[in-house]
């Protein structure tokens, strides 16, 4: 939806353009004059319509009016915004549009912003919010379409709002009392409506009462027998989002046989949306209901394979699909099994892949024949080939050799066709069925075929062959090559002509060149753990040398080429060994001088400017894992050390040339320099500092907020107490972005456990922080102590706070330890105890916040020593949960608790 | 309701590089985190035992024993602390000690002499004399492939590559954890070299059980073989160098006294050849400044001059003992405690 002239978007697909600050209008309100009434009626149409006008100022204009309404009256807005849409005098454009704002006035994507809306909305009176829900329900007996479908989703997002309030009790009842009426639009509207409303609350909040009734009416409108197509199409969708509501009924037989059989029917549909939409539901059904699926597999299978074979491209997508995501459960059963059955697996697997194979595979491989021309120079290409190569490659995973001699046949068929589909097709399945099979199954197939890959590598004269070809050669260094692998593929005898090919196909087309960087990659990954010798040294220089070339292409843009070349490189560095120390820190100054000239350059356009803080970017993750590979070793961490200052001065320009935000991977990189450097980092932080509070000021990109929590981590590792000058800010930084509800939460535990780290480097210093920083950890701990009725990843959350408390409390007191000042934290002993008893009690701690608490145990005991005896020999930590981890199969959770005993009683002798 | 997307990564690797980096800074960032929680903890039980036997009984309310259990215990604690700041274990966890716990500990192992103020008997044949260079006192630490010196007061003034035996990645350096030296050592800045002093580690040994004159022996033969008094290379930053120490026969005293030294004189240093080497003050190390062999000795302004009066800050000891703020401390007579109370 949305009109063709207008900047407000919709809040769920683009930013706030909305809520953008907008400057005060300067002359006297347009609406201020007319009575509310006359407003409705008159103006707020006029204002709709201009709000999309051509003309970019009377849009203008128009938005600053809505704005300015909006602002002065809330409610009389939002009651004009409903009365527009649903009244049937009104033009369709500004109906659409009054219904999309008021959409955005419900939900917005930002977290933060959606919450205000919502308080906002439950706050309105209650006459207001009746009259406006009158209205919208009125609308979906419109006749026009798009007013039907704009209040069908505003309807979802005030139920979304008022459901799970317990608000809105007669709503699912009076859109029930709707699919009885005559007229199909309104059956139509009302199931939309049903599809949007699933989609946006939760299946808690509705009663398992209205579900069934819901799903009896979602699925009597998907039947054979309904007339009307856009009736059908709709319940069709609507069920995509019902299944989640549909728990219970898939329980029942009877219920699961009828919702099965008109889904299956419904994917015969004459029409294609229809049958579209109805292959959706199966590939939804496949993951959420895997283990109910035995007795349709084999009907299921019928349907998919002719939708595959005879279907157009959009229907033979989503059966295509289907398997994929059928192989995705079976390879997350697989997984939990570790290989072994256990009765106790919550679903067992039910092999439908195994028992489809000898059907599946020839169906998948007939797919791998409809490549498009262009496909490996489209970004968002997405086909039957595409998609049928990927269903092969998860169904090798899911089945392992089985797979080997259905395919093999396939390949040497086509291999050496004339026609380029063929041999691309071929050498695709070759490289999908790679990851799964063992290497004793493939490895002979792989020493066979590797030279007839080099071969076409060079010589094919289609550049898609090339392509596929550069791809499965890095498929095959990716699984079958590196210290793991009982047999080596790569020999002295071929390793020299395996580069050669590489390093020459680097200056093919751009996606040829890229596929080969990849596959250099994955050959200078398999020697990742190969000591001190490498059999690339000898080629070190070259293949440095070649990807630089790759990196100046003028075309290097292309196919994210130039990004491919700077990771090969890094991988290339950090898997070298001491034999080419020396010609890694040459290669310091090689993308110093790069990082350099990216700097001098003046006067860029905005996409330039894009483009070279790309360019930016991939240099400080060069020298990033340059820092990393030789700050590991003393010999090479001092010689690398001449350039520390220029390096550092790099660096302090890269963050520099961004106006408000620092640029991750600089962050990143000083992270790594701090570490190599130690104490004399010290010399860097005046001029540091100020890019470090603004990472950590950095809400909107969380990720940079994030790494920058990291790096205050290293520094406080470097400088030990000589970071104690930045750390008031430091801290006030950190508490700001714990209080925030902006910040993405996944960034607290980290600023928790760097609490921790600036308490070990300063010590008893920390004592100004602790009235600031206590309180914040010890509600944090509240919060975090008891997870009943979580999801497995609100517990992963929940763990991941957990560790970062226990970090924080672990620094804070070890950092006080031997200093007069301990007695500060005798008070915060009693709740930290019963944290850990608590957490404990729960469990569901996973073994690193286990290692840790057993910790904070011992720190505390260690530091208030006799203060805390009593305590500590009350708290149920120092006994059952001591044991537990004394007795603990994980030797760090282990060591942890050999030293809390060791700590207690000491603390309990005294 | 829009169909839904079903693309699926497409010849790609399943995970960035950039990715990887972050991961990968992250690991060790929480590896960083755990040696250095894991060093604080370590030394947790070694400082305790290894501070020398200032034992100060907790407070009585605190008590949990009576007092007739706690005199016993508290021999055996100072007894166990004694033999543990011998112990040789406990001296290399110090060698790799970091942060916090490396200050404290540093702080109070250095050997701090008392001023002469007389002569000790048999100082002809029981003492060493040698020119003290003017510097930073400190301890020099070599382990692990790196060497660090730390000042009196615990913290770090160097870390750097050094040709000590450990001091260094280098080929030739041996690797092995049990090879870590602690050099009692002043660090001239004129020459930027470190006159080593006293021998506390050396190899693995401790010396702490040895007699200054097996230590200086041990001194004088090791150092110059590791090429540690060699000038700097990139993998040897700082020179290190002995000092000719004397016998405090007329001949010696007068060496010590006036003889060349490359280094600015700070008083000569007397030390009994019988000690060991033990933390704190001892009367067995002895200190002389004139005006002869230290600059220190009186107050200058700051273009070199001898102002009309001297000054001197003095500090009321909480015995009511009135000190000098020399290094070390000289009591220069004691207060009554009406007086105090009238203050």
């Amino acid at each position: 939806m949305g009109p063709h002239y207008t900047t407000i978007h919709d809040e769920e697909t683009t930013w706030t353009v909305q809520y953008a600050i907008i400057p005060r209008f300067s002359q006297a309100p347009l609406l201020d004059n007319l009575d509310p009434k006359e407003k409705d009626t008159m103006e707020v149409t006029q204002v709709l319509l201009s709000a999309q006008a051509i003309d970019s100022t009377v849009r203008k204009h128009a938005e600053d009016t809505l704005k300015q309404f909006q602002e002065q009256n809330l409610p009389g807005y939002l009651l004009s915004l409903s009365g527009e849409l649903a009244s049937e005098e009104k033009p369709v454009e500004s109906r659409k549009l009054a219904g999309l704002i008021l959409k955005n006035a419900l939900d917005a994507k930002e977290q933060h912003r959606k919450y205000e809306l919502v308080q906002r909305w439950l706050s309105l009176d209650v006459a207001v919010k009746s009259q406006i829900k009158a209205c919208l329900l009125q609308t979906l007996s419109s006749p026009v379409p798009d007013a039907r479908s704009t209040a069908s989703q505003v309807i979802a997002k005030v139920a979304g709002i008022e459901l799970p309030q317990k608000q809105w009790p007669e709503l699912i009842g009076s859109l029930l009392s709707n699919i009885h009426q005559v007229p199909p639009h309104v059956k139509q509207a009302t199931l939309e409506t049903l599809g949007y409303l699933c989609e946006e609350v939760v299946p808690e909040v509705v009663e398992q009462d209205h579900v069934n009734k819901i799903l009896t009416a979602v699925v009597q409108g998907m039947n054979a027998n309904e007339g009307n197509n856009e009736v059908r199409l709709s319940a069709t969708r609507a069920l995509y989002n019902a299944l989640s509501f549909a728990q219970a009924n898939f329980s029942n037989d009877m219920e699961r046989d009828y919702i099965m059989r008109v889904v299956c029917e419904a994917t015969l549909s004459p029409e294609v949306k229809i049958r579209q939409a109805a292959f959706e539901c199966l590939v939804s059904i496949g993951s959420t209901y895997y283990e109910k699926l035995a007795p349709y597999i084999q009907d299921i299978f019928n349907i998919t394979s002719k939708a595959v074979k005879e279907d157009e491209e959009p229907v033979a997508l989503q059966a295509i699909e289907f398997w994929s995501s059928i192989c995705d459960e079976e390879i997350d059963i697989l997984e939990e099994y570790g290989g072994e059955f256990t009765a106790d697996s919550d679903v067992p697997c039910y092999y439908f892949i195994k028992q489809a194979l000898p059907a599946l595979v020839p169906m998948l491989l007939e797919t791998l024949l409809k490549q498009e021309e262009d496909q490996d120079q489209d970004e968002g290409a997405w086909n039957l080939a595409m998609a049928g190569g990927t269903c092969l490659g998860l169904v090798a995973r899911t089945v392992g050799d089985d797979i080997v001699p259905l395919v093999m046949p396939f390949i040497e068929e086509n291999i050496t066709k004339p026609d380029w589909r063929q041999r691309e097709a071929a050498t695709y399945a070759f490289g999908s069925i790679l990851e799964g099979p063992s290497p004793d199954k493939l490895t002979p197939i792989v020493n066979v075929a590797l030279n007839f890959m080099l071969t076409a590598l060079t010589n094919d004269p289609s550049s898609h062959v090339k392509d596929t070809t550069a791809w499965t050669l890095g498929r095959i260094f990716e699984f079958l090559h590196g210290s793991t692998v009982e047999t080596p593929i790569i020999t002295p005898a071929n390793c020299q002509q395996i580069i050669t090919v590489l390093l020459q196909s680097m200056k093919d087309v751009p996606n040829v060149a890229e596929k080969a960087c990849g596959a250099l990659y994955f050959l200078a990954q398999g020697y990742e753990d190969l000591g001190s010798s490498s059999a690339l040294t000898p080629y070190f220089q070259e293949i440095v040398q070649s990807l630089l070339n790759v990196t100046h292409r003028e075309d290097a843009g292309e196919s994210r080429l130039r990004t491919a070349a700077y990771e090969t490189l890094n991988e290339v560095v950090r898997c070298s060994t001491e034999e080419t120390a020396r010609l890694v820190l040459e290669l310091v100054q090689v993308i110093m001088a790069e990082l350099h000239k990216t700097l001098e350059a003046q006067n860029l356009s905005s996409d330039e400017r894009e483009k070279q803080n790309e360019l930016q970017g991939l240099l400080c993750g060069c020298l990033q894992v340059i820092i990393q590979k030789l700050g590991a070793s003393d010999t090479t961490k001092y010689a690398f050390m001449h350039y520390g200052d220029q390096i550092m001065n790099l660096f302090i320009r890269v963050f520099a040339c961004r106006s408000a935000t620092v640029h991750e991977e600089a962050m990143l990189a000083i992270g790594a320099f701090a570490y190599a450097t130690g104490p004399n980092f010290a010399k860097y932080m005046p001029d540091f500092y100020k890019y470090l509070e603004m990472g950590l000021q950095n809400f909107e990109e969380y990720q940079v907020c994030a790494v920058t929590v990291g790096v205050v981590g290293d520094i406080c590792r470097a400088l030990e107490d000589k970071i104690l000058p930045y750390c008031d800010g430091i801290m006030t930084q950190l508490l700001k972005d714990l209080s925030s509800n902006q910040l993405h939460r996944s960034v607290k535990p980290p600023i928790f456990s760097s609490f921790g780290d600036i308490a070990l480097a300063i010590g008893e210093n920390f004592e100004k922080y602790l009235m600031y920083a206590m309180p914040m950890l010890q509600s944090a701990a509240e919060l975090s102590a008891h997870t009943s009725g979580a999801d497995d990843e609100m517990i992963e959350y929940t763990n991941l706070l957990r560790n970062g408390i226990l970090e924080a409390y672990s620094g804070i007191f070890q950092g006080f330890k031997n200093s007069p000042k301990t007695q500060l934290l005798i008070p915060y002993a009693p709740h930290i105890l019963q944290f850990l008893d608590s957490i404990y009690m729960e469990k569901d701690m996973d073994d690193v916040v286990m290692k840790t608490a057993i910790g904070v145990l011992g720190d505390l005991a260690d530091t208030l020593g006799s203060n805390a005896g009593s305590l500590i020999q009350q708290s149920l930590s120092s006994k059952d949960f001591l044991n537990e981890c004394l007795s603990s199969d994980d030797h760090l959770i282990k060591e942890s608790a050999e030293w809390a005993r060791l700590a207690i009683s000491r603390a309990i002798s005294v | 309701m829009a169909t839904h997307e079903l693309r699926r990564p497409f010849k790609r690797p399943a995970i960035s590089d950039q990715q990887r980096r972050r991961e990968i800074s992250l690991q060790r960032q929480a590896q960083n985190r755990r040696d250095a929680q894991h060093q604080a903890r370590c030394l947790a039980s070694t400082i305790l035992t290894l501070q020398p036997a200032q034992y100060e009984p907790a407070e009585p309310d605190l008590q949990l024993q009576s007092e007739t259990e706690l005199i016993p215990e508290l021999e055996i604690e100072s007894q166990e602390h004694r033999r543990d700041l011998r112990d040789i274990d406990d001296v290399r966890q110090a060698s790799r000690l970091k942060g916090v716990e490396a200050r404290q500990w540093f702080a109070k192992q250095l050997m701090l002499p008392e001023w002469m103020i007389d002569v000790p008997e048999r100082l002809n044949t029981d003492w060493y004399v040698f020119a003290r260079p003017a510097g930073k006192r400190c301890f020099v630490v070599s382990s692990n492939g790196t060497t660090i010196s730390r000042l009196r007061n615990g913290s770090m003034l160097h870390r750097f590559p050094s040709a000590l035996p450990s001091g260094a990645r280098t080929s030739k350096s041996s690797h092995s954890g049990q090879s870590y030296c602690i050099l009692d050592c002043i660090f001239h800045e004129p020459d930027q070299t470190y006159y080593v002093i006293d021998m506390v580690c050396w190899a693995g040994m401790s010396l702490y059980e040895c007699t200054t004159e097996f230590r200086f022996f041990w001194l004088n033969s090791k150092l110059v073989e590791t090429g540690a008094c060699d000038a700097p290379s990139s993998y040897h930053k700082f020179r290190f160098s002995t000092v000719p120490i004397y016998n405090c026969d007329q001949e010696g005293l007068n060496a010590a006294y006036t003889g060349p030294v490359p280094y600015v004189k700070d008083g000569l240093l007397f030390c009994n050849k019988h000690a060991h080497y033990q933390s704190g003050n001892t009367p067995l190390i002895l200190v002389w400044k004139d005006e002869n062999c230290s600059q220190y000795v009186i107050d200058t302004d700051s273009k070199g001059q001898v102002p009309n009066k001297q000054q001197v800050v003095l500090e009321l000891l909480f015995d009511g003992k009135l000190a000098t703020s020399d290094d070390p401390p000289v009591i220069f007579g004691c207060l009554n405690e009406d007086f105090i109370q009238e203050v």
